[in-house]
């Protein structure tokens, strides 16, 4: 009990960290890939086209 | 390059956005919940924290429906001045039966994690029905129709199962005698007391409202009062064995 | 229902409908009959009626000869459903009006106790639910639903999915917050802070809520356009989790099926930490993802620009709702939560403040270069005024949820001066304008009744809420430091009582604020009555118009 509690305790602490470092990078790097530029600013103007 | 191309039907296919989310909320919540799961590395190991009694129990559905909570905090911090006022910290093992926790978020009133005791069973009653008539400068509201009002003890076992359900050890012996316990609870020279003793240790027996006629809502509301924060035993507690 | 030549017979989707309605009526008819709660039985019966209502509306719906599968396009454009959206503006505007004034009596109460009445129905602890209630599921559930289904509709380019579930939804919503409400009064409750509504309550709106998903995900299906817009990331990330937090939160053993009393399966720490992860969480995806997708959509359509930064809406997106559900445990700072736990809340809070200043910035800087426009459209400033709010109390939530600054705000009105300048400057705020802008647009009138009407509530409400939380900073940290005053011999120096009466001036002042607050949605009320009832119409819908051919 008392080690599955550490190791869940050490996982919070440490590997969540790593996690979100990750997650952010590559959210980071997906809204600034050149390669999209195009599509966001197209997805941009969607709300302002009428129909 | 083609992992980037993949990587935009997230916003292209929104089943798949629907689980990027649930994935990315789900771990902050799984990793700062799951642990608490092992009681024993969270909760204290002390002496003393029993189930409520039927009648306590139903006091504190009163102090629920009311909403008592909104304005009394019942979990003292261990800061200077609240244990100065209040008495020792409370613990986790404290909580350990309630469903829900009444820890609360405001104090537009004082804590009451430790008020048991505290007062006598006619201060509460005089402060239930007209806190102003104790405490001038007070603006809680009266609640003069607790005294007047005949408890609801019709499905008190059925309160028991419940919790027993949720994890709180209520004995088939302690809901089989719930309506019986829960009478004599407001009379010492019931023929259950003895019974009631022994289910639940340091019991307080008597007539809470001073109206042995009627069992009343306030009956109830003061016995739970009048038990919160006085079922451990801190002759025992080791503090620094318990920290985490 | 009739067979008749006249009427168009029902199709199986309303005889589906129809079967559940009239089954919830029967079940709730016999659950009515054993109730064990004089309170629960009147909700049994307001459930029965509901169903006969349904039934009675599908029957009607035929018997009118309402098409039962609407045209997905007319003329090529698409035939937008925007009946469940209608109403649900108008109930967010009768909600909130509501809501505001069951504050304004509750902080009254705590100036003037002697307006509890000692009477079970209206004191304080009962009515406070109530206020939160309204103001947040009620009011902003409304809005949310309304904006929701507006923009998943023109920004997909599709008609709403389904024909009957959009009106389920508005209207199952609105049924579960007649039963909350009521509950409240009539002392039916689980003392869950924002989740006060007990077992079947939950259950109906769990029911609701799905019907919700599917109808918003089965529109997104429907979308002419290739990327699905920002703004519905929000609003999808909102309703999911929602969800997650409401099944997490509110997992519960009823006594019986007649009672309306359960105990949550969850004891003391463990559902103090499920708590305040659905608390704090129903704060950032209720009242902040939610909200940032009536901003992603509603300040760029009324500057007629592209929001400032798309690329910063993706990382604003991601990292906020990342973020956001850690944050809980800043709520039992110094509890008997864990320590581990309680520094994994703060750190986490701490940095939220980024993102969400990411997002303001992203919504202010959407007026770049059309800042003039602030001057002319009271509209967009009410907007622009609630993201600087929104600017405001994300960055005091920061600094409240470090534990030192916590040790003293806690408990004290701090946190509700904190939660206000949230609620009735972003939240509040952002929702009106979204309400004027959307009524012109639903009931096509070419403007406001009254452009003058809106400064007027804007002026009004912007200066309550600065008067409402001016004087709950000052009371809150007065009384946090007077809890921990000592006397020079080491004595408390306060009794509790004297901290008590030394707030009454303070929550004289707020109520007045308050007071100032709903004075100016009944400006707003009565402006959108008069919009719609005499607005002066827009050009004919079917009209041709111009041919106006988007730059692009």
């Amino acid at each position: 009990m008392a080690e599955t509690y550490a190791l869940l305790a050490a996982i919070a602490q440490q590997l969540g960290v790593i996690f979100f470092m990750t997650v952010f990078a590559v959210v980071v790097a997906y809204a600034l890939w050149p390669k999209n530029r195009d599509k966001f600013d197209a997805a941009a103007q969607m709300p302002l086209r009428e129909d | 390059m083609s992992l980037w191309k993949k990587h935009a039907i997230f916003e292209k296919n929104s089943i798949l956005l629907s689980l990027g989310v649930i994935v990315v909320i789900s771990i902050g919540g799984l990793v700062e919940i799951a642990p608490l799961f092992y009681l024993r590395s969270t909760i204290e190991q002390v002496k003393g924290v029993r189930p409520y009694t039927p009648l306590e129990l139903a006091g504190r559905h009163i102090y629920i429906r009311e909403g008592c909570y909104n304005c009394h905090s019942q979990m003292v911090r261990p800061l200077r001045d609240e244990v100065e006022r209040y008495g020792h910290y409370s613990l986790a093992a404290e909580s350990m039966f309630d469903k829900p926790f009444q820890w609360g978020s405001k104090r537009t009133g004082p804590d009451l994690a430790r008020v048991g005791g505290k007062y006598s069973d006619e201060w509460q009653l005089q402060h239930l029905v007209n806190p102003r008539a104790l405490v001038p400068q007070s603006i809680m509201p009266g609640y003069p129709y607790l005294a007047k009002t005949e408890l609801d003890t019709a499905d008190i076992a059925g309160h028991l199962k419940a919790n027993r359900l949720g994890g709180v050890p209520y004995s088939d012996e302690m809901i089989a005698n719930a309506g019986a316990d829960l009478k004599a609870q407001l009379n010492p020279d019931d023929a259950g007391a003895a019974g009631l003793e022994k289910r639940y240790p340091k019991v307080q027996i008597r007539d809470f409202d001073g109206n042995p006629q009627k069992i009343t809502e306030a009956d109830a509301l003061i016995a739970y009062l009048q038990v919160l924060g006085t079922m451990v035993d801190f002759k025992g507690y080791d503090a620094k064995a318990n920290y985490r | 229902m009739s067979t008749n030549a006249t009427y168009r017979s029902m199709s199986a989707n309303e005889v589906a409908w129809a079967i559940a309605s009239a089954a919830l009526a029967v079940f709730s008819l016999f659950v009515a009959s054993k109730a064990t709660d004089p309170g629960y039985a009147f909700h049994a019966y307001v459930f029965a009626l509901a169903g006969i209502a349904g039934v009675i509306a599908l029957g009607k719906r035929a018997a009118a000869n309402v098409p039962a599968v609407a045209a997905q396009e007319i003329n090529g454009k698409p035939n937008y459903n925007m009946g469940p959206v209608k109403f649900a503006t108008l109930a967010s505007l009768f909600w909130g009006v509501a809501g505001f004034l069951v504050g304004l009596i509750i902080a009254l109460q705590l100036a003037y106790p002697a307006l509890n009445f000692d009477l079970p129905w209206i004191n304080f602890g009962r009515l406070r639910p109530l206020h939160t209630s309204a103001v947040i599921f009620a009011f902003g559930g409304n809005v949310l639903l309304a904006t929701s289904l507006y923009v998943v509709q023109r920004t997909s380019r599709a008609r709403l999915a389904g024909d009957v579930s959009p009106w389920f939804v508005v209207l199952g919503y609105n049924l579960f917050i007649v039963i909350a409400g009521t509950g409240y009064l009539l002392g039916i409750t689980q003392s869950k802070e924002y989740a006060e509504p007990e077992w079947y309550a939950d259950l109906w709106l769990t029911i609701v809520w799905v019907a919700y998903l599917f109808v918003f995900l089965a529109t997104l299906w429907k979308r002419k356009e290739p990327h699905i817009y920002v703004a519905n990331w929000f609003y999808l990330a909102f309703i999911l989790t929602i969800a997650v937090l409401h099944l997490g939160n509110n997992a519960a053993v009823p006594v019986s099926i007649f009672s309306p009393k359960s105990y949550i399966v969850w004891s003391g720490v463990q559902d103090a930490m499920f708590q305040w992860w659905y608390g704090h969480n129903a704060v950032g995806f209720f009242l902040t993802a939610g909200f940032l997708g009536i901003m992603y959509y509603f300040i760029p359509k009324r500057v007629d620009r592209p929001v400032y930064s798309y690329r910063l809406s993706i990382i604003h997106f991601w990292a906020l709702i990342f973020l956001y559900i850690w944050a809980g445990p800043h709520h039992l700072h110094y509890t008997a939560l864990p320590d581990w736990a309680q520094t994994l809340g703060m750190t986490f809070s701490v940095m939220l403040w980024m993102p969400s200043w990411g997002g303001m910035i992203n919504g202010l800087m959407t007026l770049s270069g059309a800042w003039d426009k602030l001057r002319t459209d009271p509209v967009l400033r009410m907007m622009v005024v609630s993201v600087a709010f929104y600017g405001m109390s994300t960055f005091e939530g920061p600094m409240m949820s470090i534990k030192a600054v916590n040790s003293l705000s806690h408990y004290t009105d701090w946190t509700i001066g904190h939660v206000h300048s949230g609620a009735l400057g972003w939240v509040g705020f952002v929702s009106f304008g979204a309400i004027y802008c959307l009524v012109p647009w639903l009931w096509n009138k070419k403007g406001l009744y009254s452009d003058r009407l809106v400064n007027w509530h804007f002026w009004i409400a912007t200066l309550g809420i600065v008067v409402y939380i001016s004087a709950m900073w000052v009371a809150g940290i007065m009384q946090g430091l007077m809890w921990r005053a000592y006397t020079a011999l080491g004595f408390l120096e306060y009794s509790f009582i004297e901290t008590v009466e030394a707030m009454h001036p303070f929550y004289v002042i707020r109520a007045l604020g308050g007071a100032m607050f709903v004075v100016g949605s009944l400006i707003m009320a009565y402006n959108i009555v008069m919009t719609i009832r005499s607005g002066e119409a827009a050009e004919p819908l079917d009209a041709a118009k111009p041919a106006l051919v988007p730059a692009e």
